[in-house]
């Protein structure tokens, strides 16, 4: 029996940056000029008074290149602090997406019940179409899309991973 | 932020010191409130407003070079001689686009640069303008850091923190594009507490972590086969470190090899001095980094120019290293003690640590270690044969050396085997002497660079080692040095052949020369004259010396087109894929050298 070779795991870092002109293209730049895996990618202000925004990257790699992209990221001028959130302890991972269902008759009603489920909202609807917001960690918002694909599944938006470290300490 | 430290970050709230003036002055002022002397550069339509500030004073004498490829070796030169940032101006669009060989260069090699380039009008940018080119966009996986400037009033904080992130922690270039409007508009000025400045996120490692230290010195003092592992970041660190490295290898009585950058931050005279390491590394430097038990990296990088095939390097050694820069430590190889820090500082505080300790070296385990070296030193293996009929590269250097050592020398080199020869041959006492493309290998830096070494140090001696076809790749600077009058000599060792590639050819791909052979060369002697320099050819063994101190005494730019033997080969080397101790040496048999694997084919 063969075995396939572990992938390598996945690693949510979150990037506390000054929120200066071009700093997101140094981070993208630095994951492709390196090739580093970018698997998802959010960031906005958060510090409006401080100018300061973050950025959430889930990445893969083992544990040097994890080390690595650390590394590499604190070199860039404009940041201030990288955590990596899977290392460093409990973190709690969130997406939002919004996933158009287009159905009618039985699968409508079945796209329904499967949102209740899921907790998901319609926050959009037609007489052939929903619109569900799904809030969770990944692997949810994927199960979530996998059960609408034969229902009518049309079209989907997702943000992306946003991340925080569980506990009292701030980044 | 105390009262007394200015965040670089903050626009700091006007006083009345503030003066008003257009941000091409500005500018000016502040490169002179940061003690910028020269600067290199070329200029053309965007940059008009500032070349028109600069005729206005007389504090910043800006050098013409031939084209901004020039002018930022001609900086890398100056920085790497003297310590100092070097400073670069060009235009904007090709001025800039030029400019990226250099500015990668100077990122590859961790030099200080500070580089203006012009910009089309900020309503301009995004337009396709006259001469615009995203500078920023192409700039920013090669510099350390990048700025546009989009307000007069932020020109002066941002040349500052300019200065900032080029010189502390890892130095590197750091480009500063200059929209023509934001040059010509009036803005506000004030001279900031430099001694004081503090940057807003970027906080360079000063001193190692105590415990790391101790722990370090312990391993030292325990090593039966150590070796200390130098590179270019004990001659950014400066002087200062290099005389404390001396001092710990004295006082441990190891052996230590150095990288190509870290050439002279150790005196190559010295008997514990063990000669670069690396592919084209001596036989002893490369096996007594394969053997050794403890390994101490200071400011060098793990280079697979140095390390060879990964899996097969120094197997059973511990390594430590220090680095200002965290991502080098873990980069390729596996580091079982990284310390952090400023290297210099690192080093006094290792030299502290051992005395406090009362660390002895291991007296027995020493001498059994340097009479393993001393027998792969008896290989001899630089060693080559002279004869009478044509001169050999090698010798030439030698001779060189031997005939220059007495004076105040200043070494630069373009790439390919004149370099290496020029590092295996040229032993170099001091720190910052030795100006050459490491990282990048850049064909063309060694004119330029001789140009910016000879500017700063007006009264050296300074000699490009050059090879006929780098040569021919920025010999536009000729004229910047004929138009300065700098006494260069460039010493062309001319084989005919891009000699390095040929030798690869020879090696890899079956004695195939592909488009290696130098068709066509100019008349280097008449080349040199056409410049109002004096030319002169060099062929015969026997003149050879009388022909280089005609040359050194030579007043004025010489240009020595010296013919050497065409098809020597620069030895010993590891070929690509190979262990860093399996190395092709000088006059072997076919038979006993390593073989170029599958594998290494596809290396560099
Ligand atoms: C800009 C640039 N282009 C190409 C190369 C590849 N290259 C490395 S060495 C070399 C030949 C250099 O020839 P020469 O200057 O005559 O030096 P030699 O090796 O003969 O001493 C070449 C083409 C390079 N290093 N830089
Ligand atoms: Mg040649």
């Amino acid at each position: 029996m063969s075995e396939k070779p572990e992938a390598d795991p996945k690693h949510t870092i979150a990037v506390l940056v000054d929120n200066e002109p071009g700093v997101l293209a140094r981070v993208v730049g630095l994951f492709s000029g390196r090739g580093y895996n970018i698997d998802s990618l959010t960031v906005a202000e958060v510090d409006t008074r401080r100018d300061r925004s973050r950025i959430n990257i889930v990445t893969s790699g083992n544990e040097m290149i994890i080390d690595q992209i650390r590394a590499q990221l604190e070199r860039l001028v404009p940041v201030f602090n990288v955590v990596d959130l899977t290392e460093d302890g409990p973190s709690i991972e969130r997406e939002l997406a919004l996933i158009k269902v287009v159905a009618t008759g039985e699968n409508r009603i079945e796209a329904l019940r499967v949102a209740d489920i899921f907790r998901a909202r319609a926050v959009d609807s037609t007489l052939g179409s929903f619109v569900f917001e799904v809030t969770g960690d990944s692997s949810k918002v994927n199960a979530f899309i996998d059960l609408m694909e034969p229902l009518g599944l049309a079209e989907v938006s997702r943000t992306g991973v946003v991340a925080i470290a569980r506990g009292a300490d701030a980044m | 932020m105390s009262g007394t430290e200015q965040n670089l970050g903050q626009a700091s709230d006007r006083n009345e010191a503030a003066e008003t003036m257009s941000g091409a002055e500005i500018l000016i002022r502040a490169l002179t409130d940061q003690g910028v002397e020269v600067i290199f550069g070329y200029p053309g339509g965007a940059v008009l407003p500032i070349y028109d500030a600069l005729f206005a004073q007389n504090n910043i004498r800006h050098i013409l070079v031939r084209q901004e490829g020039g002018a930022v070796h001609a900086a890398e030169g100056y920085a790497r001689s003297t310590g100092k940032p070097g400073v670069v101006l060009v235009t904007s669009g090709p001025g800039a686009t030029n400019a990226v060989t250099g500015l990668t260069d100077a990122m590859m090699d961790s030099i200080p640069i500070v580089c203006l380039t012009g910009q089309v009008a900020s309503h301009l940018i995004g337009n396709d303008a006259f001469q615009e080119a995203d500078t920023i966009g192409i700039t920013r996986p090669c510099t350390k850091h990048n700025y546009l400037v989009k307000d007069t009033d932020e020109m002066g904080r941002i040349v500052h923190e300019a200065f900032y992130v080029a010189t502390q922690g890892r130095p590197g270039p750091v480009v500063i594009d200059l929209p023509k409007d934001i040059c010509v508009n009036q803005g506000h000025y004030e001279k900031p507490d430099l001694d004081n400045l503090q940057h807003k996120t970027y906080r360079p490692p000063t001193t190692g972590k105590p415990d790391q230290v101790a722990e370090a010195v312990k391993w030292m003092a325990g090593a039966k086969r150590p070796i200390f592992y130098t590179g270019g970041g004990l001659i950014n660190s400066g002087p200062e470190a290099c005389a404390k490295l001396r001092e710990l290898v004295k006082l441990t009585g190891y052996p230590i090899t150095s990288t190509l950058m870290g050439l002279g931050a150790y005196p190559a005279s010295d008997q514990q001095f063990l000669g670069m390491l690396g592919m084209h590394g001596t036989y002893e430097a490369n096996n007594a980094m394969h053997d050794c038990d403890v390994m101490i990296c200071l400011g060098a990088r793990f280079d697979d120019r140095i390390t060879g095939r990964l899996d097969a390097f120094s197997p059973n050694s511990k390594k430590i290293h220090v680095d200002v820069d965290p991502s080098s430590i873990n980069k390729n190889i596996s580091i079982d003690l990284g310390i952090i820090g400023d290297v210099g500082q690192v080093i006094e505080q290792m030299l502290a640590a051992w005395k406090q300790a009362g660390h002895q070296p291991d007296a027995a385990a020493s001498t059994e270690w340097w009479t393993t070296i001393q027998k792969w030193r008896s290989r001899d293996c630089l060693a080559f044969d002279q004869g009478k009929d044509v001169i050999l590269p090698q010798h030439a250097i030698q001779r060189l050396y031997e005939l220059t050592k007495e004076r105040d020398t200043y070494i630069t080199t373009e790439v390919g085997q004149h370099q290496m020869w020029a590092a295996q041959f040229y032993k170099f006492e001091e720190p910052n002497r030795w100006m050459t493309s490491g990282g990048l290998g850049t064909m063309g830096y060694g004119l330029p660079a001789a140009v910016g070494v000879q500017i700063a140090h007006p009264e050296s001696l300074v000699v490009d080692i050059s090879g006929e076809a780098s040569f021919m790749m920025n010999m536009q600077e000729i004229a910047t040095a004929a138009q300065y009058r700098l006494p260069l000599k460039v010493f062309i060792l001319n084989n005919r052949w891009m000699g390095m590639v040929r030798q690869w050819q020879e090696l890899l791909h079956g004695s195939r020369y592909s488009e290696t052979y130098s068709e066509a060369l100019p008349d280097f002697v008449k080349l040199a004259e056409c410049f109002g320099a004096t030319g002169m050819a060099m062929r015969d063994p026997a003149t050879l010396d009388d022909d280089i101190l005609k040359m050194l005494d030579t007043d004025g730019l010489v240009i020595a087109d010296v013919q050497v033997a065409q098809e020597e080969n620069c030895f010993p080397m590891v070929p690509s894929g190979a262990a860093h101790n399996e190395m092709i040496m000088a006059g072997n048999k076919d038979a006993e050298s390593p073989k170029v694997t599958g594998d290494g084919m596809a290396l560099v």
